[in-house]
């Protein structure tokens, strides 16, 4: 059965005073002090049940901010994806871990920290997943400059 | 050559065969390639489709893939050669017997192909060790792959016996994981970058 994103924000706002959702488009916003609160009450309570996050990627936003974007299944609900998103600063993002909350988002915080540079609070490891230990900086930002990307390999002049 | 072309097919005729002992050895050498079970990426997908009875490398004396570098001839490097894979490929390389051949099997693997531009992949494989011959196509087809085989059978048909025993290329040098890349970049040994073409430099700005 589908849930309307606006019955989710409904309920959450009903469940969490104090949290500010958005309704943006069919993601919901929140902030990034309420990740934790949010992600654990659309896992707990009986009616939402999001026991799956199929899906935990960034996307960056030069030269302002970063979003954080969780794609949470139900299934017992049969029901998702729904989509929440994040709004970080790209100096120092920081934000919760979900990891606690789902154990499958371990990795996927590791690849938005070795990629996009994003710290996550309370995760039990979070280091480098795909690129090695002595690489510096995170190739997915948009201004991240590829060391060998002039295609002749002539050294600056 | 000491035979004479015209004289040894005059002599067969005859019923009498002729040859000359690099001749034989090569025919023997070029129909007994053994390569370096080993893929990498999508190509090497292409690469057992070869492999199998529909287009049957067997036919050219390669059907026995080894799983150990020392028993190998021919190293196919079959598809994306990722920065984090490049330090094993020159390992395995370097643990291969002499003589040994390689063949780059489709634009990743030559050029780094759609990923030219990425951070993660290598810019082409001869980068780093030395290329026979280059497949196009991505990927190659079972076909592109077998006339790139003949081609390297050519390859060693050209050169008599001692010289491929002479010539050894020895251990290459294994990149190492640096802050934004492999340290070296390039083997200068194998490859140097190219010079800018005239046409290059009067279109593109210099880079500050």
């Amino acid at each position: 059965m589908p849930l309307p994103i606006e019955d989710i924000k409904a309920d959450l706002d009903a469940l969490l005073p104090g949290v500010t959702i958005t309704v943006e488009g069919s993601a919901l916003r929140i902030e990034p002090k309420d990740v934790a609160a949010v992600c654990r009450a659309l896992k707990e309570t009986e009616r939402f049940r999001f026991d799956y996050v199929a899906n935990l990627t960034a996307v960056d936003y030069p030269p302002t901010h970063l979003d954080v974007v969780y794609h949470l299944y139900s299934m017992g609900q049969r029901c998702g994806p729904v989509t929440l998103k994040v709004k970080l600063p790209r100096e120092q993002p920081v934000v919760a871990s979900v990891t606690p909350i789902w154990r499958g988002a371990e990795f996927q915080e590791r690849e938005v920290y070795d990629l996009f540079g994003v710290r996550f609070e309370g995760h039990p490891d979070l280091r480098r997943i795909l690129m090695w230990d002595e690489f510096e900086g995170h190739p997915m930002r948009k201004d991240y400059v590829v060391e060998d990307q002039n295609v002749l390999e002539r050294p600056p002049s | 050559m000491a035979v004479d072309h015209g004289v040894q097919s005059e002599l067969q005729k005859q019923g009498v065969f002729m040859t000359t002992w690099d001749q034989l050895v090569n025919w023997g050498r070029s129909n007994s390639i053994w390569p370096l079970q080993f893929g990498l990426a999508c190509c090497a997908i292409e690469m057992i489709a070869t492999a199998a009875s529909r287009y049957d490398i067997a036919r050219f004396g390669s059907e026995i893939f080894r799983a150990s570098p020392r028993q190998a001839d021919l190293m196919i490097v079959a598809g994306t050669v990722t920065k984090k894979m490049a330090p094993q490929v020159v390992r395995l390389y370097n643990q291969m017997a002499e003589p040994k051949y390689v063949i780059s099997m489709g634009a990743c693997a030559t050029s780094g192909g759609p990923f030219h531009k990425g951070y993660n992949v290598l810019k082409g494989v001869d980068r780093l060790i030395p290329v026979d011959v280059y497949i196009p196509g991505c990927p190659p087809t079972p076909q592109a792959l077998l006339e790139g085989l003949m081609k390297l059978q050519e390859k060693i048909k050209r050169r008599s016996m001692g010289q491929a025993v002479d010539q050894k290329q020895g251990e290459y040098r294994i990149p190492e994981f640096g802050a934004s890349g492999l340290v070296p970049r390039y083997n200068p040994e194998v490859w140097q970058p190219p010079e800018p073409s005239l046409e290059w430099t009067a279109t593109t700005p210099p880079s500050s």
